[in-house]
């Protein structure tokens, strides 16, 4: 009789009831939207605080370069000196104070042009000062070289390129970040819960040496049977868990869209039409409005569904990887602590597929370290699905470089498991010592 | 078929360490059978192989006639040593999923279950958290788990470890019925009175090799050595003992003034039993007579003694 649906059954249900799960899963989503809450919050405290700076301008130049705005007013000191204006600065509690002295020409006044502040400045408002003080400072070249105003203004109007792939469709600037974002969020996702969720299996295997029920149940059950169960239903609670976190988090979406009255359908509205259409239907909106709509656009034509599906595949295939490693060092220490040797080469792997997608994938996707990391099984699950979001075949991944990862992967999978297996098998029923790699290796050579 | 199980020429090596080294066993059908040795002889890898946990290099395990195969689990029970439950799982979906584990159907497992926590009077632990109980509490659990599905091969490592007094007679009963009602039993231990009071056969292992085996009663008969205990009452103790010497062997003699009783130990040649009675019962009163017969324990430390000063 097969007993691992039995297995399976109680692995899960054990990890379901257990309190820090439930926990977890109900508070994490409300933690979630409790803290983006506080940091809008905070934000929007930390820009309502308005800078007020004084200006003391005994030049003739810089008459209207200092407008008060949202962030910062500008308070003009006249007919006092600058100790005097220092003073008022630091009795009235402003931000500080921006001296432009009398000189001759412009260039002398930005020369001998000071900032003074009570603490030293923030980067923003320095910024803000420089910008103000170097466009006045180019007009002033510029009207030297005979440049009116008006002509000035026509000559700083920024530029974007147009551009368009090679089928003809009309392309936008900053698509690859979204796409390294997206990529890099399942990326992320997979090392979390190969991490998370690796770690619950080790775990569980540890408890059931510690307990000492495993030699109860290794009677009954094929050590095989008992760790594939407990990799299963572990990854089915994870699963649960992050269907509840799915759905909560859309319900909670909904709930927030509704109070900030947004309509959801505008957020996809120029998505289900076709690029012409767009480009038609539009033709009086500017160009900002058009921009989002192209984004979302191509977010909606990126290969969602390939992306699912490849997803599942190589989560389904790294994590049982992943967890498979995690049992057998279950299997092989006797407490948490001794397990610290053996995670860090796991975790590795992990973090430098996590490191390779962001420095070298999302800048050059098709270069050769993202395919070689996309081949090499133990970061393949990260890396390729880092990689997919530029499509498949043509001008992304190429076929063959899918299948390969994936054919590469399972057979890692199986060699893997039969190690783990091994490993397991022996380290379950062993006791008091604390296994060294060598070790390990010779239990490989046991038989059965 | 006798034998419940038999084992032939069964070695295991762990490395470079011999585990067992050709055991062979053979375990008649309903009895108890003892299965003794120092830690670390190799009685659980033998236990180990007979579950099908581990399995030999060498040499075969037969079960009831036939070659061991995995189906014969669900005819094994095993109770191990080193024992333990879930923690945190509640009594009655523990005990069920061990049953189920072991072949039984959920309604089947949950009907024996209700008679055996019954027969045990434990009924109202069902809805209790393993953690709850104390150790002993846990270990009755972990004996009806091991008995539910009805094997006709029981193993028992140290059974008795961790119960009062009380329930540990309470489990012997429970063994004895189970053995009346047709099951073989393995019982593994170091507890030498448990051994006299309960098994019908013993085998030693010592150092991976099986050294001793047989039925009890032989083994006991093969290592008596004429050894008698004589108590007498005589008024003349002095003469006695001077005509005594120069016939018999006295190894120890003393007195109790308390009961007036000489207490001797006397060395026979094997099967005069009936002439020093003869000579005994015209000069004293023989209170007591009885002929040491050496106890499990002392075969056991003899038999290991005596192998270790061979290897030397």
């Amino acid at each position: 009789m097969n007993k691992l649906p039995l297995i399976i059954k109680r692995e899960y249900i054990a990890k379901v009831r257990n309190k820090s799960f439930v926990v977890m899963t109900f508070l994490s989503p409300i933690l979630m939207v409790g803290m983006i809450l506080l940091i809008a919050y905070l934000t929007q405290l930390n820009d309502t605080e308005k800078k007020v700076i004084g200006v003391l301008n005994e030049s003739s130049y810089f008459a209207n370069e200092f407008v008060t705005s949202e962030a910062t007013s500008y308070i003009n000191f006249k007919d006092i000196t600058l100790e005097q204006a220092k003073d008022s600065t630091m009795g009235l509690g402003f931000y500080g104070l921006i001296y432009l002295p009398n000189e001759t020409n412009l260039e002398q006044v930005a020369q001998r042009a000071f900032f003074y502040s009570k603490d030293a400045p923030s980067a923003t408002v320095l910024d803000k000062l420089e910008n103000s003080i170097t466009t006045r400072l180019r007009q002033e070249r510029l009207r030297e070289l005979g440049l009116s105003p008006k002509e000035y203004a026509e000559m700083d109007r920024s530029y974007n390129i147009n551009i368009e792939t090679f089928d003809g469709l009309q392309n936008v600037k900053g698509i690859n970040e979204i796409k390294a974002i997206i990529g890099g969020a399942f990326g992320y996702l997979i090392m979390m819960f190969i991490i998370i969720y690796g770690g619950f299996v080790m775990r569980s295997v540890i408890e059931e040496k510690t307990s000492r029920i495993i030699e109860v149940i290794i009677s009954s059950v094929k050590p095989f049977h008992l760790m594939m169960g407990k990799i299963i239903g572990t990854s089915l609670a994870g699963i649960t868990q992050f269907g509840i976190w799915i759905i909560s988090g859309a319900i909670l979406l909904v709930i927030g869209l509704a109070i900030f009255d947004i309509d959801p359908a505008s957020l996809t509205k120029g998505g289900g039409m076709s690029p012409g259409m767009a480009n038609t239907a539009n033709v009086d909106v500017d160009a900002l409005t058009q921009n989002i709509q192209l984004y979302t656009q191509e977010i909606f034509e990126l290969p969602i569904f390939a992306m699912l599906f490849f997803f599942i595949v190589y989560f389904m295939l790294g994590y049982l990887i992943y967890s498979s490693i995690y049992a057998a060092i279950g299997a092989a220490v006797d407490n948490e602590t001794d397990t610290q040797q053996f995670i860090f080469p796991v975790i590795l792997p992990l973090m430098l597929a996590i490191y390779v997608g962001f420095f070298s994938v999302f800048s050059n996707p098709n270069g050769p370290i993202a395919v070689a990391f996309s081949l090499f099984p133990l970061t393949s699950p990260i890396v390729m699905l880092m990689r997919l979001p530029w499509g498949i075949g043509e001008g992304g991944v190429p076929v063959w470089q899918l299948v390969t990862s994936i054919l590469i992967l399972i057979g890692t999978f199986i060699g893997i498991v039969w190690v783990a297996a091994k490993i397991y098998r022996v380290g379950i029923l062993m006791y008091g010592k604390k296994p060294s790699y060598k070790e390990l290796y010779k239990w490989l050579k046991y038989s059965s | 078929m006798s034998h419940i199980l038999v084992a032939n020429e069964v070695t295991k090596q762990f490395g470079s360490h011999t585990a067992l080294k050709n055991v062979s066993l053979e375990i008649p059908k309903n009895s108890i059978y003892g299965l003794l040795g120092p830690n670390g002889a190799g009685k659980t890898t033998l236990i180990r192989i007979i579950n099908q946990i581990t399995f030999p290099d060498k040499g075969a395990v037969y079960f009831d006639g036939e070659l061991l195969k995995s189906e014969h689990i669900a005819q094994i029970g095993y109770l191990p040593e080193e024992r333990g439950l879930y923690k945190s799982m509640k009594v009655g979906e523990q005990a069920l999923y061990l049953a189920q584990l072991k072949g039984l159907s959920k309604a089947e497992a949950k009907k024996r279950l209700k008679y055996w926590f019954e027969r045990l009077e434990i009924g109202d632990w069902w809805n209790k958290k393993i953690q709850e109980l104390s150790k002993g509490m846990a270990q009755k659990i972990q004996f009806v788990v091991t008995v539910l599905h009805e094997p006709k091969l029981l193993i028992f490592d140290e059974p008795f470890s961790g119960f009062d007094p009380i329930n540990a007679n309470i489990i012997k009963e429970q063994i004895l019925s189970l053995k009346e009602n047709g099951t073989s039993i393995i019982f593994s231990t170091h507890r030498m009175e448990s051994v006299e009071e309960l098994c019908e056969y013993i085998a030693l292992i010592h150092k991976s090799e099986k050294i001793l085996d047989g039925k009890l009663s032989d083994i006991k008969k093969a290592y008596k050595n004429n050894i008698f205990e004589i108590g007498l009452e005589t008024n003349n103790q002095e003469a006695l003992l001077h005509e005594m010497k120069d016939k018999f062997q006295i190894l120890t003699q003393d007195y109790d003034s308390l009961e007036n009783q000489l207490n001797l130990r006397v060395q026979l040649p094997s099967n005069q039993s009936g002439e020093i009675l003869s000579f005994l019962g015209s000069r004293a009163n023989v209170n007591g007579f009885i002929e040491t017969i050496p106890s499990a324990n002392d075969i056991f430390i003899k038999t290991i003694q005596n192998k270790n000063i061979d290897n030397e």
